[in-house]
């Protein structure tokens, strides 16, 4: 069971670091949707993980017009190594302090485990959640219910 | 659950009968160690299926974190177009470490193909198309890292252990 938040439901607007020395505000973003990728941890051991096939398809999500966000509770040392392991070209947000806060507005922590859900949210350009979904933990949800949603969301056109 | 929205079809990698009761098929990367440790795994079922089991071989390069993945994608393209996919598909697999061109290129001689015609193929990247196809059909149908299974045109989310890929092949075929 889960208490993610649902589509019709305006996004939390937070403000989170991307870098040592940057911060990214979600409500910056508007105009144009948003893909927030919660996912438990950097380092997961697989090849082709979560953010590295996301990192595949980002030609895709910006063909559509989309932003996207990854999100985890690691620090901002951690995101940079794992980014640059990866050679990840979207920014890793840092849940970091206070833990998990974004997370849990977004309905997606895992108290007992301080990490979040696998959660995926795509947001219109107005910041209002059109899709969600929560994934079994230990499974990686792929892209294409994101790739439904932001269709959905420009009613197949594509950005000029 | 996610399923296979590109249905397995003519022009696809195919080795067993088609109407086996149970396909398998697979979306890897050569260059992918993941890949590389499944492959025997995928060999062992398939000997034990026999001809219950229809697999099929799909590319999904991951081509930020592999460099030489797309080139050896190809190199299975430009001998498929010679008849001998499947030996290229394991010459690649046997030597994952070595995917230059110049190893392409050796492989394609020790298979005995014309290899004026692969170098050429090759470098022309004639099945460049075929492959993002291939790309787009997995990322549509939920592929999530390589490897990933579909049998009979579901996602398989259990892991790709000996025991678990035979369970459940064996649980499609019932």
């Amino acid at each position: 069971m889960s208490s993610a938040l649902a589509a019709g439901v305006a996004a939390p607007d937070f403000r989170l670091n991307s870098t040592p020395d940057q911060k990214v505000k979600l409500s910056d973003f508007r105009g144009n949707p948003v893909i927030l990728a919660f996912y438990p941890a950097d380092w997961s051991p697989v090849c082709g993980d979560q953010m590295s096939l996301y990192n595949e398809i980002l030609p895709e999500f910006r063909r559509l017009g989309a932003q996207l966000l990854g999100i985890s509770v690691d620090g901002v040392w951690c995101h940079r190594a794992f980014a640059e392991a990866r050679k990840l070209h979207f920014p890793l947000l840092a849940d970091f302090e206070p833990k998990g806060e974004v997370a849990r507005a977004f309905g997606v922590y895992r108290t007992d485990d301080g990490i979040s859900e696998r959660a995926l949210f795509v947001l219109d350009g107005d910041g209002v959640v059109r899709w969600s979904y929560v994934s079994p933990i230990g499974v990686n949800p792929g892209a294409d219910g994101i790739l439904e949603a932001l269709e959905s969301l420009s009613g197949g056109k594509e950005k000029p | 659950m996610s399923r296979l929205k590109t249905p397995v079809a003519a022009d696809d990698h195919r080795s067993g009968p088609d109407d086996a009761p149970v396909t398998l098929v697979e979306y890897g990367d050569f260059e992918c160690p993941y890949c590389g440790a499944a492959y025997p795994i995928v060999e062992s079922v398939r000997r034990t299926m026999g001809t219950r089991l229809r697999f099929v071989f799909r590319h999904f390069p991951l081509t930020q974190m592999h460099p030489h993945a797309l080139h050896a994608a190809e190199a299975a393209e430009a001998a498929g177009a010679q008849g001998k996919f499947w030996q290229m598909h394991e010459m690649l697999f046997d030597h994952q470490d070595a995917l230059e061109d110049a190893d392409l290129i050796g492989y394609a001689k020790a298979l005995h193909l014309d290899a004026k015609r692969f170098t050429s193929e090759l470098a022309s990247n004639v099945y460049v198309d075929r492959i993002h196809d291939q790309i787009q059909s997995g990322i549509r149908s939920g592929v999530n890292g390589t490897p990933t299974f579909f049998i009979n045109g579901v996602r398989h989310d259990g892991t790709w252990e000996e025991s678990d890929l035979l369970a459940a092949l064996e649980a499609a075929a019932a």
